[in-house]
């Protein structure tokens, strides 16, 4: 794997917590150790993002205004971080 | 609205192709109980939800739903690339590949192109949610059913992904009819529609 990759892959790690502690509280938006993890985990997780953009260019089109080229010619997730 | 995220929710990277595979997952591209089918249901059921958790249930589960189809598409495209038409119709796809050549077409392995009459949108937060919990199984079981087929653990790995999510969205969908059967009327128990007639209920 390579540097991006690995980076990418943790990346991903911290979203997917995100993604599923936020499906958790739209059954239980009371449990307060839930958005405990979830406020620690969104700061590392865009620590890390922010990290990542600055390197590798941006993920989203939030983010792409600073950096069209790299855009689009930034790895294309189907392409397997190959090309 | 929404963003594109230039990533998969969970990495695919498969070094060997093969177009048999291919052939059978494409069902949960374009299939009955496939992911696209799945995105969409919940998406246009969450606009008559009654209440604010089952909104943000079907729109967060509709949303990830888009994330595993990028996934699927991501699989196909990869167990593909590269072939010669011998390999093609050697795994027997030559039927997918006069149509679509590699290109990613949303349908069932067995050829018929995605419906929406293979879903429904009911307009009545029971009916729907018990539709959610049935298409999360069927997703399931067609994932089992892949699993039965796939002997690469570069697939076998996302695929397994995909499986535990539609066990999680169960668990989410099913504590989504509780606490909707819990806020009804005793006198409207499985009875009427929360969504449409909840105005018309007479107060105790």
């Amino acid at each position: 794997m390579s540097e991006r990759e690995i980076m990418l892959k943790k990346l991903c790690s911290y979203d997917f917590v995100l993604v599923e502690l936020n499906l958790y509280l739209d059954t239980h938006p009371t449990d307060t150790q839930a958005i405990e993890k979830l406020k620690s985990c969104e700061q590392s997780a865009r620590a890390l993002r922010d990290e990542f953009e600055e390197k590798y260019g941006p993920l989203s089109s939030v983010s792409m205004i600073t950096n069209p080229y790299s855009w689009i010619n930034s790895p294309w997730p189907w392409d397997g971080g190959e090309e | 609205m929404f963003v594109y995220e230039k990533k998969l929710q969970y990495p695919v990277k498969i070094k060997t192709p093969n177009a048999a595979l291919a052939k059978i997952i494409i069902s949960q591209y374009g299939g009955p109980d496939g992911e696209l089918g799945a995105s969409l249901r919940y998406l246009s059921q969450r606009y008559t939800m009654p209440y604010p958790e089952l909104k943000a249930i079907l729109t967060d589960v509709g949303t990830e739903e888009l994330g595993h189809l990028e996934m699927i598409g991501t699989i196909v495209y990869q167990l593909t690339k590269g072939l010669t038409p011998e390999q093609i119709k050697a795994a027997g796809m030559d039927a997918y590949f006069v149509d679509h050549t590699a290109g990613i077409y949303p349908q069932a392995a067995g050829g018929m192109p995605y419906s929406a009459a293979s879903m429904q949108v009911k307009g009545d937060a029971i009916t729907d949610l018990h539709e959610d919990l049935a298409a999360e199984q069927k997703a399931r079981s067609t994932y089992d059913n892949i699993l039965r087929y796939a002997d690469d653990p570069d697939v076998k790995d996302p695929i397994r992904f995909l499986r535990e999510r539609e066990i999680v969205h169960y668990q989410r969908f099913g504590e989504g009819l509780r606490l909707l059967t819990d806020k009804l009327d005793s006198k409207n128990f499985y009875a009427f529609n929360s969504s449409f007639d909840k105005n018309k209920i007479q107060p105790r």
